[in-house]
């Protein structure tokens, strides 16, 4: 039998997104030494989207890059076939910046090591914290937790979690279904 | 498609036009990589990777050992100058030796056309065939195809011309599968005596005018003069070789369209391409070099998925 829930619809999601950004620009303001980097392949839309909010209410450019964390996985080979890798797009240095990390789901915590270790390859940063939209409690395979989180959530580990957006030709919002049911 | 069918890189022919993609595709990141700060990334962290070349080589070998350490593998290299091939040591025999030190993968240069292929039957690790005598070479077809797609954002097409020592040419026959693979037209074009003498059952066209090539074609891909793999004379000298097919400023000038000019390396300067050409902005030389490193990565990364630990 279906199993799918809605966790967060389009009206929440405005008041969860504007939450976030005024909790970094609490931390950050005046904001001209923090830049943004989107986990690819599905935290990139919650970058765009926290980006343009940001930009809105300061005011200035908020520098944004995605970042691919594929080929720094600790699981390569214990797949079945190959990762394929999404485009990395880092247009500047992050020596000394402060980054924000943003992902839809913090799950296992694996993707938020890849992601650190991608990181430096492009410089070192002087400080580095995490934004999700989802926060999928005791599922964490490592030490990892966020410094803003749009929601927390219990799940079981045969359930996933689904962010969708209006960019992609969804309805915003975040579901939750078991693994062989998903919304899309 | 996200995987090769084969744990080997043997040949172009037995690539599929989707895998030759799929390898473009990886190249395209590993090219971003190999531009960072930090060109290393660890996914081949775990992996052994031998170096075998019982023939000469600068570039390949050094474009793969290049790729290699940037995907953070052990390297090992062989050449069987001062080795024990030279006791009378099988080819089997040298590689189940390295093999015995834990090599998960062999990257093998030889001067017999085949001898990858016997070797991939034989042990348990991944086989990339670095160029096997007269027969192929399938990262350089595949480094040359991903320079024109680079380039012009497609291969399908384009009208490419190989011009030189055909006939000697593992670099021709790989180009001519991978091009043909990719939807692109392909002519040869040489001295009579060096085209192979069934050339057009490759369904190429074939021309013995440089100049007639060079107006047909978007780009043209020259090869070098083989001296070392000629054992008989296949024409009067260099001098007269570089007179009817040397390409040069004035000839490429005179032509109706710019085209786009390659050369796999080493270059004879002066004999199939003089230096104003290969030093101009017609030529992609040096882009080879670079996507080299990046496709012989994607390549390494796509089968070090299929090792079986």
């Amino acid at each position: 039998m279906k199993q799918i829930k809605q966790i967060i619809d389009q009206p929440l999601l405005e008041v969860v997104l504007s939450r976030l950004c005024h909790q970094l620009l609490e931390n950050h303001t005046p904001f001209d030494n923090t830049v943004l980097l989107g986990l690819q392949p599905r935290g990139i839309q919650l970058a765009d989207r926290i980006k343009a909010r940001l930009e809105k209410i300061i005011g200035q450019k908020v520098p944004l890059g995605y970042l691919d964390t594929t080929f720094h996985r600790d699981d390569f080979r214990r797949r079945s076939s190959p990762l394929t890798a999404s485009t990395t797009n880092v247009p500047f240095l992050i020596e000394d910046k402060e980054v924000i990390l943003v992902d839809d789901v913090l799950y296992t915590g694996r993707t938020v090591r890849a992601a650190m270790d991608a990181m430096i390859t492009f410089g070192r940063p002087s400080k580095v914290e995490l934004l999700v939209l989802i926060n999928r409690k005791y599922a964490r395979h490592l030490p990892v937790e966020a410094d803003y989180i749009g929601q927390s959530v219990n799940t079981l580990d045969s359930q996933r979690v689904e962010v969708l957006w209006e960019e992609q030709g969804d309805q915003d919002g975040v579901w939750l279904s078991n693994k062989q049911e998903n919304k899309a | 498609m996200n995987a090769l069918r084969s744990k080997h890189l043997l040949g172009i022919k037995d690539l599929s036009g989707e895998e030759i993609q799929l390898i473009f595709q990886t190249a395209d990141s590993f090219k971003e990589v190999i531009n960072r700060p930090i060109k290393k990334v660890p996914s081949l962290r775990d992996i052994t990777i031998a170096n075998v070349f019982f023939e000469n080589s600068t570039r390949t070998r050094l474009s793969f050992e290049l790729a290699e350490k940037r995907l953070s593998a052990d390297v090992v290299n062989f050449s069987s100058s001062g080795s024990s091939v030279k006791k009378g040591e099988t080819l089997l025999d040298t590689v189940n030796n390295i093999l015995a030190m834990k090599v998960d993968m062999v990257v093998m240069r030889h001067a017999s056309p085949g001898a990858p292929h016997f070797l991939a039957k034989h042990i348990q690790a991944n086989v990339v065939n670095a160029g096997d005598g007269t027969h192929e070479h399938p990262t350089q077809a595949l480094l040359d195809t991903y320079s024109i797609y680079s380039k012009f954002g497609s291969v399908e097409g384009k009208k490419v011309a190989i011009i030189g020592d055909i006939l000697h040419s593992r670099v021709a026959l790989s180009n001519i599968f991978a091009l043909q693979k990719l939807g692109a037209q392909v002519m040869v074009c040489g001295p009579a005596t060096l085209l192979p003498r069934y050339v057009k059952q490759l369904g190429v066209q074939v021309s013995l005018d440089v100049r007639e090539a060079l107006e047909w074609c978007d780009i043209a891909n020259v090869l070098r003069i083989q001296l070392e793999r000629q054992q008989v004379k296949y024409f009067p000298s260099l001098r007269e070789y570089s007179l009817y097919y040397g390409i040069n400023l004035k000839l490429l000038n005179s032509l109706s369209k710019p085209i786009t000019i390659m050369h796999p390396g080493p270059i004879n300067r002066g004999v199939e391409l003089s230096s104003d050409v290969a030093d101009s902005e017609h030529a992609i030389i040096l882009d080879q070099v670079e996507n080299g490193v990046a496709v012989r990565m994607a390549v390494l990364y796509l089968l070090a998925s299929k090792h079986q630990n």
